[in-house]
């Protein structure tokens, strides 16, 4: 990698923007290493339970047995039901909400905030004043009020956490429309009969995507904390048990048994921890002013 | 369509833009030329004096509050749709800035072939040729399509600028200040390319610049905007070697020339910055500012007016004795033209 640009270029090799994000993210190690923990996480969570076969929600050993004193390693819950086995497929459910909450989230910000931004004028007026409303909303309480109306399931869920954070996406992609509206390959782009839809998401859209594509990472570890904190409340899916739901329920019996908070609280850290050691690299990766080194 | 009607003809071309709070940046207020094909046409002024916002109108990349532009013959000024994309096939602009003229997130090759799939010109066979044949045109190598802008010079980012400019087979490039971004080596490469590329293909051009000596290089007519109006107009042998408006004589005489070396005092120095385009003066714009004006400038605004041969001028005192020596005294320091 040393002679690569004193060399004539004999054979130019094509250098795409995102290779070189790629390239810078390679040598950050803290961002590598939240990959590393993401991975894990994610194959635990999917293939998981195929390998670890103990029934996550039925009596398996005596109640409130601490870690290490049964064959079931991390101990089990008030219930006699295996600690571990409730990880390993809780993982699914919170990943899972997280996820489609953070796709939810992104969709409905970039699109409102892309339009606003792009069009400006009225349009950004009143689409505006709708991201303010749902801004000033205090959006706990307002996922509660949406979980409770509709059934506590998966999806209603995920659409009260996307329906609620969504708004700093959009002010975000406004803000990155306005600033790239103005930049003449868009006026190129149009002198060339591009029209409006396609400025909008082949061309503006592509060139806004570094802060979006950090905020969207990001966005995954809040949609995870924000399922943890509903299930906490008791807000969550009867038939499916996230870790948020796991503290929850062993919150009652923390004195005599810390174990069944921490384990699925300390898979919660570490989830949230890694996604911002990724998002952070990722930040770090698209800043054009850091690539020269 | 016969060969000696105009490509271009904008007549009374207005635009406005609305600013926050109410009231108005009077951009363009009210300009006309005419371009017949195969010439250069140069637009100059001062930022500010909304040359780009004019050649940007004509390119429809503008909204326009009034007035007419036709191309070829045909009124684009309120058309939308495919008539819009069709005539967009015959005027294609280079950018500023090559720096920021091209989509980072595309390779070279793609930026030159969008306009043939955009404006739906050619098959897709005959697209990729046309690539090949626009990129040896403007002097790159075939196996420079594969690179992004990033990995190109200024000077070979605006030969992809006018690769793509040129795609359609335009008969109109609009230019905005196509060299002012780029090093002063690589300005005359890229002059020199133009030049050329409007002898080989019969190109128009309409020329943006601020700067007198890129446009006395390159165009055959040229008009003089100050404020968002035409002040003089003429052929190039006409404005420097007979410039009549007092802005002119500060223009050419700010070209640098080795001639002016210990001839400092021979410089005209305008003082101030120019009025605002939101409130521009009733009167003449320029009065303010010109070491000429009298009282009757800063009450009536002078029209623009034609003294013979295409030479139009907007100034009360365009033959007055005191314009017309300080005309002699200009020309005579600086023996170019």
């Amino acid at each position: 990698m040393t002679a690569t640009s004193t060399t004539p270029a004999s054979a130019p090799e094509a250098v795409s923007p995102g290779r070189q994000a790629w390239r810078m993210f390679r040598q950050n190690h803290s961002a590598l290493f939240g990959l590393a923990i993401i991975a894990l996480i994610v194959l635990a969570s999917v293939f998981g339970p195929y390998v670890y076969t103990v029934p996550p929600r039925e009596m398996v050993w005596m109640p409130l047995t601490p870690p290490g004193e049964s064959e079931y390693l991390l101990g089990t819950d008030y219930l006699g039901r295996d600690l571990l086995a409730g990880l390993i497929n809780g993982g699914r459910v919170t990943l899972t909400v997280g996820l489609s909450a953070a796709v939810l989230t992104v969709l409905i910000g970039i699109t409102v905030g892309a339009l606003a931004g792009f069009f400006g004028g009225r349009v950004d007026d009143v689409l505006m004043r709708i991201t303010e409303f749902f801004q000033v909303l205090p959006n706990l309480l307002f996922a509660m009020v949406v979980v409770m109306l509709f059934s506590p399931s998966l999806l209603n869920i995920a659409v009260a956490i996307g329906v609620v954070s969504w708004t700093s996406t959009a002010r975000l992609t406004r803000a990155e429309f306005m600033r790239l509206r103005e930049m003449e390959f868009v006026k190129a782009e149009r002198s060339i009969g591009a029209g409006n839809a396609r400025l909008i998401w082949r061309v503006i859209l592509p060139n806004a995507a570094p802060p979006l594509i950090v905020v969207a990472a990001l966005s995954i570890g809040t949609a995870i904390l924000f399922e943890a904190g509903l299930s906490f409340l008791g807000l969550s899916d009867p038939n499916a048990t996230s870790w948020g739901r796991m503290i929850g329920d062993n919150r009652p019996y923390i004195l005599d048994s810390s174990w069944g908070v921490t384990f699925p609280g300390l898979c919660i850290f570490l989830t949230v921890l890694a996604i911002s050691l990724v998002g952070d690299g990722l930040n770090d990766a698209f800043n054009p002013k850091l690539r020269q080194r | 369509m016969s060969g000696t009607q105009n490509i271009l003809e904008v007549s009374d071309l207005k635009v406005h833009f609305p600013i926050a709070g109410g009231g108005k940046v009077y951009a363009v207020d009210g300009i006309s030329f005419a371009l017949p094909p195969g010439v250069a046409f140069g637009l100059v002024g001062e930022s500010g004096s909304g040359k780009t916002t004019a050649a940007l109108a004509c390119a429809r990349l503008n909204d326009i509050t009034a007035g007419t532009i036709r191309l070829n013959g045909q009124d684009i000024t309120r058309i939308e749709g495919e008539a819009l994309k069709a005539a967009r096939r015959d005027v294609q602009v280079v950018f500023q800035d090559p720096y920021a003229s091209l989509n980072p997130r595309e390779r070279a090759g793609a930026i030159v072939r969008r306009p043939l799939d955009l404006l739906k010109v050619g098959t897709p066979a005959e697209r990729a040729a046309r690539v090949d044949e626009l990129f040896a045109l403007v002097g790159l190598r075939p196996d420079q399509k594969e690179l992004f802008p990033h990995q190109f010079s200024g000077g070979q980012r605006q030969r992809i600028g006018v690769a793509r400019a040129l795609a359609s087979r335009p008969r109109l490039i609009i230019c905005d200040e196509p060299v002012s971004a780029l090093d002063v080596a690589i300005q005359a490469q890229i002059l020199n390319l133009l030049a050329r590329l409007k002898q080989d293909l019969g190109l128009s051009y309409l020329f943006i610049s601020h700067d007198l000596a890129v446009v006395q290089h390159l165009c055959d007519r040229i008009a003089v905007m100050y404020l968002g109006q035409i002040v003089e107009t003429g052929s190039r042998r006409q404005i420097f070697t007979r410039p009549s408006h007092p802005y002119t004589h500060a223009l050419i005489s700010a070209v640098p020339s080795p001639h002016a070396i210990g001839g400092a005092s021979s410089r005209i120095r305008l003082m101030g910055d120019p009025p605002s385009p939101i409130s521009p003066p009733s009167g003449c714009r320029f009065a303010g500012r010109c070491a000429h004006a009298q009282d009757r400038c800063r009450q009536a605004a002078p029209p623009l007016a034609d003294t013979g041969e295409g030479h139009a001028v907007a100034c009360h005192r365009a033959n007055d004795p005191e314009v017309v020596a300080a005309r002699e005294a200009l020309i005579r320091a600086a023996p170019s033209g």
